[in-house]
């Protein structure tokens, strides 16, 4: 069993109101370190029957079809057996 | 004329727009359940709005895996008039249909208010016989309206004259505190590039009868009519 994370964020290009909320919040607590936020999903994949390198295949396939929309979005997998 | 309304699990708006082109336009409408590929009789589709699958993942996301939407994008292909609007202009755009995609609104919240949208062209099967210019007030009721393009992109629809509306002040003046959820260049609607498929957030169908508050949405609906009956139905009828 493969098992995949795939790591779903806003491209940097594109505005994210919901990591920009969380920093104003994080400010008012005093976070004055923080110097910025971005929100984004994470996804566990199991995978069966596969490789390491077909799991990360057909991952790719799924983040790129659906699980990203890459008008906005891009996307980061890892994958370990 | 016949015009089907497709109902996705968690549509909220498709009986009030079917109540519009039924009893308010008088035309045959008929819902289309998201599993059934079949628009056959059908001269024009509308999305209807609402929060199709709990809008898991992503607005319209898992939607637009639904087969009826299939038989919507070979529907389109052929020219056949597609209207999606709020939840199914995400549907739309998920599926490719239309370009873009929406962001949260720039405040975060859910906004649900009236809002005033200028008719930029009205050469679309969704604005034909309006006048450009004329500003049309309806409700909205989104959380994800946030119209997202990159530049080039936005110059190219532009150029193409694929923004059909924009959110203005009541007098078609173009401010930001109109634009209130923060979309590139206040669209508020668009089209394909046959202009047969168009994707607009307002809510037409809650605008449509004066004892709404307005009755401005019926025009969007009398345009989709309209343009059925300029392109003769043979064009436009699903085989």
């Amino acid at each position: 069993m493969a098992l995949a994370r795939v790591y779903v964020t806003l491209k940097k290009s594109v505005f994210d109101p919901q990591g920009k909320t969380i920093h104003d919040a994080l400010q008012s607590l005093g976070y004055r370190g923080v110097a910025d936020v971005r929100q984004g999903k994470f996804f566990e994949v199991s995978l069966e029957g596969m490789s390491a390198d077909e799991a990360r295949a057909v991952t790719e396939e799924i983040a790129r079809k659906v699980l990203a929309n890459p008008v906005i979005e891009s996307y980061s997998i890892e994958v370990s057996s | 004329m016949k015009i089907g309304v497709v109902v996705f699990p968690g549509s909220n708006c498709d009986h009030d727009t079917y109540h519009v082109l039924k009893h308010v336009c008088g035309q045959e409408a008929r819902f289309v359940w998201h599993r059934s590929p079949d628009l056959s009789g059908l001269d024009a589709v509308v999305l209807p709005g609402g929060f199709s699958y709990g809008d898991y993942l992503r607005t319209g996301a898992i939607a637009r895996f639904s087969p009826v939407m299939q038989a919507v994008t070979a529907f389109a292909a052929r020219g056949g008039p597609v209207l999606g609007i709020c939840n199914g202009f995400q549907i739309l755009q998920e599926a490719g249909l239309l370009p873009g995609a929406m962001l949260r609104n720039r405040g975060v919240k859910f906004l649900s208010q009236p809002v005033h949208v200028r008719v930029e062209r009205a050469d679309t099967v969704a604005s034909v016989g309006l006048a450009e210019g004329e500003v049309l007030t309806m409700p909205i009721a989104h959380g994800e309206g946030n119209l997202y393009l990159p530049d080039a992109e936005l110059d190219r629809i532009e150029a193409e004259g694929r923004v059909v509306f924009r959110y203005t002040t009541r007098d078609g003046r173009l401010e930001d505190a109109a634009n209130v959820n923060g979309s590139a260049r206040a669209i508020a609607g668009l089209c394909n590039e046959a202009r047969n498929v168009v994707g607009l957030m307002p809510h037409p169908e809650r605008a449509s009868e004066g004892a709404l508050g307005s009755a401005d949405g019926r025009h969007i609906f009398e345009s989709l009519i309209r343009s059925v009956a300029h392109a003769g139905s043979s064009l436009a009828q699903a085989g």
